[in-house]
Formats: structure tokens, C-alpha cells, sequence
């Protein structure tokens, strides 16, 4: 039963190690524009496109 | 709701983006693009290649270059930088041009337009750009022209651009960790079962506990006990005090039973407050952030002069003028101090200083005021006052920031709120007091929960944000009120001003007629003659005539009440009143001209009243109204049959009659609210309660007014009066809501059935609620009022 112990302080540094991640991200800035990354994902990639175009496929 | 345009715009569609092209439209191949971003991808569809395309449009102008000359200047840009090396410049600048996805695309594919930029980072809430590039190869002067040629003229922002993130949101995490863990460890507490398991075991849950309760206490509630104190090193009780209270008494008392033995403490009541409060918070910030604007006036100044030092023409940042400077000032800019005209003749719009959209004429030697705009030719001026000083600065950190007066439901909440903290610090004293005598172990229980249960929050916010969803629907009804106070004012007033031209009356539209014979000469002179004055008669004339008057007048004078006076072609042009031109009385609205003495014919000009006055004018029956205008009294009858009979009303009004007129109905007590379309009514708009400006053109923003309205919506007047009323009760409700809250919750609290966690819950919901009642009603209500 004594190796709750180790078991508790194990976790706890897991837990730690993920509040550690979360602060990074903030502090990253990722969290500070929520909007535009969505729009950005729907633009089309100029070089994918011109390949579909010079090899003339379309489904 | 009838919408009577003179003109047809047609809502033409971006071909690429489908949103309507308000503003310039952008033609190309026959199809319509509302940005040179979509017409960029447009042709990008079509092309082969980006870099074709931008090849063509990289060509930037040379007059672009010019208007960010100042930028060469290594001081000035130092101060906007956000990061300097010798080949990676980092800047920040606000393109308030973005409005569409393809708009991110185009700058965020900037770097194809110029090998110096290295990257661009679009956020497009904030309509911001994050622009790298490498100062060895594209200047940040350059930098700039080219956003603007591209249709993206950036704003740099002058003032503090770091605002102090409180990182709120790493407040929670940290919180919520500490919270879950806490909770965890907790779980003999809560199943009961703490006296069966090893002494050790409990000591080192206890203060693995404390452990993980010292950054909530220390980090996470930092705000709470920075503010407390704050208030009370101002001797002021702020709600803040309360809730720092009850962490600390949480706390100590939670330290003192683990250190003692004697319990497992409230840490995990602790730390579950602290994170429902700072959510409870986010929630609020999030709310703000919808409803503020954020106006930074400062930006609006240029941010250097073009100043003559050593014979040479220099960029010079405002702050470094000096007395005596010798600046340039062009079309368009901003004059950035106070000082005297060198030139001979100026043209000086102090739209955002007065109000008066109307352009001053200013001769040589006559004083200049920082913040006026010159239209017209280049000028010379010489500084006098440092921009610091200047006469602007002062008025702006008087009237347009200094606190209002008091009203309503302002005052009412900044009494209650002295009050509050006071009163729920005694009755927790009391509770204290009361449980140590019945049930000892209660005590912390009811004392925290009593200085956590009660939110003064729900009282703070209902007016706020009642005002602030007003001033939402009022917006999306196109009339703008400067502020949320405004929203307040309105339902106090009782009587009403209008001015007569342009706020009555329609500036545009009316119809013109010339009776006399006009030759094609004539015609020519009398449109030159009429587009060197702003008189909304000779406006009307001048858009009557047509094109674009080429031809010169020499001697122009425009002599007021009277008329214009000017040669062309070697004869004396003189366009105005009766007597002016030496004809017998005039009749209202009608422009005589004069050729070397001869009477040609006059102008007839008919004023339209605005569609939908009759209506408005019926709804109106609880006002006192009134009307002043600067014109002669000959539409009095007509103006009669429209209003009520107690309506009162002048003529030939000017300014100064208008100020005192409704500085005399204020000192008989009355709440009076002015419309006037700001052209020489600002001083009236100004002293009113409430001062309107009606305008056709909503770009001008003014301290002078509390609101713009456009005109076309001027019949919805009695609406948005009715709204105002309304909405001050449920304000008023929203008030009773919360105290009842509060009652209910203190009761709860004092009798010991509310734990703190539970009070820390019930806070944060009371504020949300106050905010969906008071949101959920202003809506509803427009709703039946068919405003929204």
C-alpha cells in the first residue's frame, strides 16, 4: 500500500508535465486568435494546384 | 419600413467572394470585385502563376512612397518595431481594409510581392498584420506603399501596443489543475473513510494538498488580492476586498488544521472558488471584448510633421516640434499643433474637434488649432504651441474623457457598491460571531460563504450591459451613440430641438429650377462660382450644373447672408439674395444671378422634408418640441401645419441663438435633446443633454455630439425613445433580480447550508444570468418595437 506513494507523485508529475504543455501554449500565443487559422485552412495550395492543372486530371 | 432614395445604388456582388462591394468596387473583365484580393485570386484562377500577376501590381506609385516618407526617419521607426535586427524586422500595423478571406490570402502571399518581406501573419479579428522582413532589402517606407497599393493602407498604432497580458487563461489552467488534484486527494474526506487509512498517508495527502494549493493562492488569485489592496491603499472598500478576505480566512484556516492535525482544511473549497471566479471572470471579459470599442484618438494625429529645418525638408515625430518649426502640411493632413498659417489662404476642417463638417477658411497669420484637417493646396505653418500643450489635447482630456455627470442608474450603482462590501463584511462578523457561540466548527463555513455568496457583480453589470446591447440594436439602426451613457440620457429627456436644414429637410434630393435665360457660359461661371463655396445652397446648385468647373474666378468672395461674388471672362458674376444682386425681396429659397448688374433670372431650390416626419411627429405627443433654423421665416406656415401648436419656433437663428436657446429651456429645468446636422450647430449639440448629429454620410465622428443619426432614419426617432425608456426598466428589474439574489444567498449562507464552493458557483452564475436577462430582454424588446 505504501507504494501510493510513488504512484501519487508519479502522477502528479504527469499532470504537471501537461499544465507545463498548456502554459507554453498560451504563452506561445496559440490561443490568442482563434478566428483566422480556420480560414486559413480552407486556401488553396498554389503548387498542388498548378500540378493538377499541368497534368490536366480532373475527376 | 419605406425607404424613399433619391438615387438607385445597386448592391453589386464581389464576383469572387460573393459579400456586397460596399465602398469602392473594383472593376475588372466586366465582373465586380470588392478587393484587390479577390481580384487577385480571381486572375490567379486564370493564370498560370502568383508571381506574373503581382509582377504587374508591384509597380508601386511614386505618391505612395511619399505619404510614408516619415517612416525613413530611424527614430520614428524604431518606436513602431516590434523586433529590430540588422536583417529581420518584426512589425505590427492594422490594416483596417481587410474584410474577407481572400483578403487574408493576398497578404499572407505578400512575400511573392517582394523579395524583402519573409513572411505575414494575418489576424483577421483584430484586422492585424505580423509582417517580417529583412530591412537590408525593402525599407518599411516601402514596405508601407506597397500595402497600399495593394489596397491595404496599414495604420500604425503610435501608442502603447503592449497591453499587459493577464494571461487569464493560464490563471485557470493552473487553477483547474490544482483543483482536480486537490479533489482527488481529497477522496477519503469525501467517502468518509479518512479515519481508516495510515496517519502517514493522511499527513502526506494533507500537504501534497498544501502544495498544490500555493500557486492557486499565490498566482491565480494574485489579481484578487493586487486589486483588494489597490482599493484599500485608497481607502476604498472595492468588491475585490471580500473575496480576498475570503481566500485568505480559506487559507490560513485550511494551513492551521493541516500544520495542527486537528483536519484536512478547505483547500479543495479553495482552489474550486478561485477557479469558478477567475472563469466567471473570462466569461465577462469575453462579453466586454463584444461590446467595446476601442478608439484611440492619439492615433489619429499624424505621426510626423514634414518640417523645414536648414533649408532642407525634414520628417520631424510630433513629439520633437519645437516652437518656431516650419511644417508642411498637404491636402488631407492633420495639423499637429497649434499654429499660425504662413500661407495666404487655408482650408481647415475641424470636423473632429467642433463637429462642423464645414471646412474653414483661414487667412495668413490667423491661428491654427492641432487636430484640424487642411483641404486644398499645400500650406505652410508655423508651429507655436508643442503638440503637448496644445489647446486639442486639453479639450480631449477635458471633455471627451473626463467622467460625466452623474445619472440614474450610474450613481445609484457606485452608491450601492460603497455600501455593499461594508455591509457584508458586518454581517459575516455577525454570522462569525453567532456560529461561535451555537456550533464552533461552522464557523469558517459561513464566513466564507457569506463574503463569497454576495456579488455586488450582478448589480455592476446590469446597467453596462443593458446599455451595451442598446447600443448594439441602436447601431444596427444606424444611429450611433458615442458611448453607453448615451444610451442612459435618452430616456431621461423631455424635449426635443430640431434644426431645420438638413436635419428636417433632406441635403440631398430637392428639386432645382432656373427661371431666366441661363446661356452655356453662364451655366459654366455660375458652377465654378458655386464650387468654391460650402453653402448647402450652393451645393444644391452646383449639382445641379454638373461636371467639373474648370474655369477660374478670379476675385471670389462669399460674403455670408448675402451670396457669392466673382469675374470670369472679364465680367462680375454676383449669385445670392435679392437685395444682394439689387432686386426687390426674396422669397425663401430662391438664388438670384446677377451678370455686371443685369438680373438674369434666380434659382428656385425646394427644401424636401424627409419622408415619414408626419409619422414621427404623431408619435412624438409626450414632447415638448421645437425648431430652430438659421433660414427666414417663410416656410412657418407649412412647418405649422406639420408640428403640434405648442411647438416652439425660430428663425434666423445663429449659433449662438441656438446655444443660448436650449441653455434657456435647460435653466427651466428641462432635459433637452438637440438634433442638428453639425454644420453650425455644434455648440448647441454640444450644451444639450443629449446632442444628435444627423448626417448623410456617417464618417464623421465628433466630441462635439453624443450620437450620430443617419438621416434617412430620422423617423425612427420616436422608437428609439421608446426603446431607451424600456430599457431603463429593465435595468431597474435587473437590479431587483440581483438584490433578491443576494438576499436569497446571504440567508443560505448565514444559516450555514451553503458551502464556499458552492457560494463560488452561485457567483459567477448570477453574473451570467444578469447578463442573459438583461440580453435576452433588450432583444425581445427590439424585437416588439421592430428594431431588430
Amino acid at each position: 500500500m505504501s507504494v501510493i506513494f510513488v504512484l501519487i507523485i508519479i502522477s502528479m508529475t504527469v499532470a504537471g508535465a501537461f499544465l507545463g504543455l498548456f502554459i507554453w501554449a498560451n504563452k506561445s500565443g496559440q490561443f490568442d486568435d482563434t478566428v483566422t487559422p480556420g480560414m486559413r485552412v480552407l486556401f488553396d495550395d498554389k503548387k498542388k494546384k498548378s500540378d493538377q492543372e499541368k497534368s490536366g486530371k480532373e475527376s | 419600413m419605406e425607404q424613399i432614395a433619391v438615387e438607385e445604388e445597386k448592391k453589386l456582388t464581389c464576383y469572387h467572394c460573393g459579400e456586397p462591394c460596399a465602398g469602392e468596387t473594383i472593376q475588372f473583365e466586366d465582373k465586380n470585385f470588392c478587393c484587390t484580393g479577390c481580384k487577385a485570386v480571381f486572375e490567379l484562377f486564370r493564370d498560370t502563376g502568383l508571381e506574373d500577376i503581382y509582377a504587374e501590381t508591384n509597380r508601386v506609385k511614386p505618391e505612395e512612397e511619399d505619404k510614408y516618407a516619415y517612416l525613413d526617419n530611424e527614430a520614428i521607426a524604431d518606436t513602431l518595431l516590434d523586433f529590430k535586427s540588422d536583417n529581420h524586422n518584426r512589425i505590427k500595423v492594422k490594416l483596417p481594409a481587410i474584410h474577407c478571406s481572400s483578403c487574408i490570402y493576398l497578404l499572407e502571399n505578400l512575400h511573392l510581392f517582394n523579395k524583402g518581406i519573409i513572411k505575414v501573419h494575418v489576424n483577421f479579428v483584430k484586422q492585424e498584420a505580423d509582417i517580417h522582413y529583412n530591412p537590408q532589402q525593402v525599407g518599411l517606407k516601402t514596405l508601407a506603399a506597397l500595402l497600399d497599393t495593394v489596397g491595404y493602407a496599414p495604420q500604425f498604432k503610435t501608442e502603447e501596443k503592449k497591453k499587459k497580458k493577464s494571461h487569464l487563461s493560464i490563471k485557470i489552467g493552473v487553477a483547474a489543475f490544482s483543483f482536480g488534484n486537490i479533489m482527488l486527494l481529497s477522496f477519503p474526506e469525501y467517502l468518509g473513510i479518512q479515519d481508516t487509512i495510515d496517519q502517514q498517508f493522511q499527513v502526506f495527502f494533507a500537504y501534497l494538498n498544501v502544495l498544490l494549493a500555493l500557486p492557486v493562492v499565490f498566482y491565480s488569485a494574485s489579481d484578487y488580492f493586487v486589486s483588494a489592496y489597490k482599493g484599500l491603499s485608497n481607502r476604498f472598500v472595492n468588491i475585490d476586498v471580500p473575496i480576498a478576505l475570503g481566500i485568505i480566512v480559506l487559507f490560513g484556516r485550511s494551513l492551521f488544521e493541516v500544520i495542527s492535525q486537528t483536519g484536512a482544511g478547505y483547500l479543495d473549497s479553495l482552489a474550486g472558488l478561485v477557479f469558478f471566479l477567475l472563469i466567471g471572470k473570462w466569461f465577462q471579459s469575453k462579453t466586454y471584448e463584444n461590446l467595446s470599442f476601442d478608439r484611440d484618438y492619439k492615433s489619429y494625429f499624424p505621426l510626423a510633421a514634414m518640417v523645414t529645418r536648414n533649408g532642407e525638408l525634414e520628417a520631424v515625430p510630433i513629439a520633437d516640434l519645437k516652437e518656431g518649426d516650419i511644417v508642411t502640411i498637404r491636402n488631407q493632413e492633420v495639423i499637429p499643433a497649434d499654429s499660425i498659417l504662413l500661407s495666404d489662404r487655408a482650408n481647415i476642417d475641424y470636423s473632429f474637434v467642433t463637429g462642423e463638417s464645414k471646412a474653414i477658411k483661414m487667412n495668413a497669420q490667423e491661428h491654427l488649432y492641432a487636430g484640424g484637417r487642411q483641404i486644398g493646396e499645400q500650406i505652410s505653418i508655423k508651429v507655436i504651441k508643442p503638440s503637448s500643450q496644445s489647446y486639442l489635447t486639453s479639450l480631449w482630456n477635458n471633455q471627451v474623457f473626463k467622467p460625466e455627470e452623474d445619472l440614474g442608474t450610474e450613481a445609484i450603482t457606485n452608491r450601492i457598491s460603497k455600501y455593499f462590501t461594508l455591509v457584508i463584511l458586518l454581517i459575516a462578523a455577525l454570522a462569525g460571531a453567532y456560529w461561535l457561540v451555537v456550533d464552533a466548527r461552522q464557523i469558517w463555513h459561513v464566513v466564507t460563504a457569506v463574503l463569497i455568496v454576495a456579488c455586488p457583480c450582478a448589480l455592476a453589470l446590469s446597467a453596462p450591459f443593458t446599455n451595451g446591447n442598446t447600443l448594439r440594436i441602436f447601431g444596427r439602426n444606424k444611429l450611433y451613440l458615442k458611448n453607453a451613457l448615451g444610451a442612459e440620457k435618452l430616456h431621461k429627456i423631455d424635449t426635443i430641438v430640431f434644426d431645420k436644414t438638413g436635419t428636417l429637410t433632406e441635403s440631398k434630393g430637392g428639386a432645382v429650377r432656373f427661371d431666366g435665360y441661363l446661356s452655356e457660359q453662364d451655366k459654366e461661371v455660375v458652377g465654378a462660382l458655386t464650387s468654391h463655396s460650402m453653402h448647402p445652397l450652393s451645393k444644391k446648385i452646383q449639382a445641379y450644373i454638373g461636371g467639373v468647373p474648370k474655369l477660374k474666378i478670379e476675385a471670389f468672395k462669399e460674403i455670408p447672408g448675402a451670396g457669392l461674388e466673382g469675374s470670369a471672362n472679364g465680367h462680375l458674376y454676383r449669385l445670392g439674395s435679392a437685395t444682394f444682386v439689387g432686386e426687390g425681396n426674396t422669397r425663401e429659397g430662391q438664388v438670384y444671378l446677377a451678370v455686371d448688374g443685369e438680373v438674369k433670372g434666380y434659382f428656385t431650390i425646394h427644401h424636401g422634408y424627409r419622408a415619414g416626419l408626419e409619422n414621427l411627429i404623431a408619435h412624438l405627443k409626450g414632447y415638448q418640441l421645437a425648431i430652430l433654423s438659421g433660414d427666414n421665416d417663410q416656410e412657418k406656415q407649412q412647418l405649422e401645419q406639420m408640428f403640434p401648436s405648442q411647438t416652439l419656433m425660430r428663425f434666423k437663428q445663429q449659433p449662438q441663438d441656438k446655444l443660448k436657446f436650449i441653455k434657456d429651456l435647460q435653466d427651466e429645468g428641462k432635459n433637452v435633446m438637440m438634433l442638428g446636422d453639425g454644420l453650425n450647430d455644434a455648440g448647441a449639440l454640444k450644451q444639450s443633454n443629449m446632442g444628435i448629429a444627423v448626417t448623410e454620410n456617417v464618417s464623421t465622428f465628433s466630441p462635439a455630439c453624443d450620437g450620430i443619426l443617419e438621416g434617412a432614419e430620422l423617423n425612427q426617432l420616436d422608437r428609439f425613445l421608446q426603446y431607451a425608456k424600456s430599457a431603463h426598466g429593465i435595468i431597474i428589474a435587473s437590479f431587483i433580480v440581483s438584490f433578491l439574489y443576494n438576499v436569497i444567498g446571504l440567508s443560505f449562507a448565514v444559516s450555514g447550508a451553503l458551502t464556499p464552493i458552492f457560494a463560488a458557483i452561485l457567483m459567477p452564475l448570477s453574473s451570467i444570468s444578469v447578463v442573459v436577462f438583461t440580453t435576452l430582454f433588450g432583444n425581445l424588446l427590439a424585437r416588439k418595437k421592430h428594431l431588430l
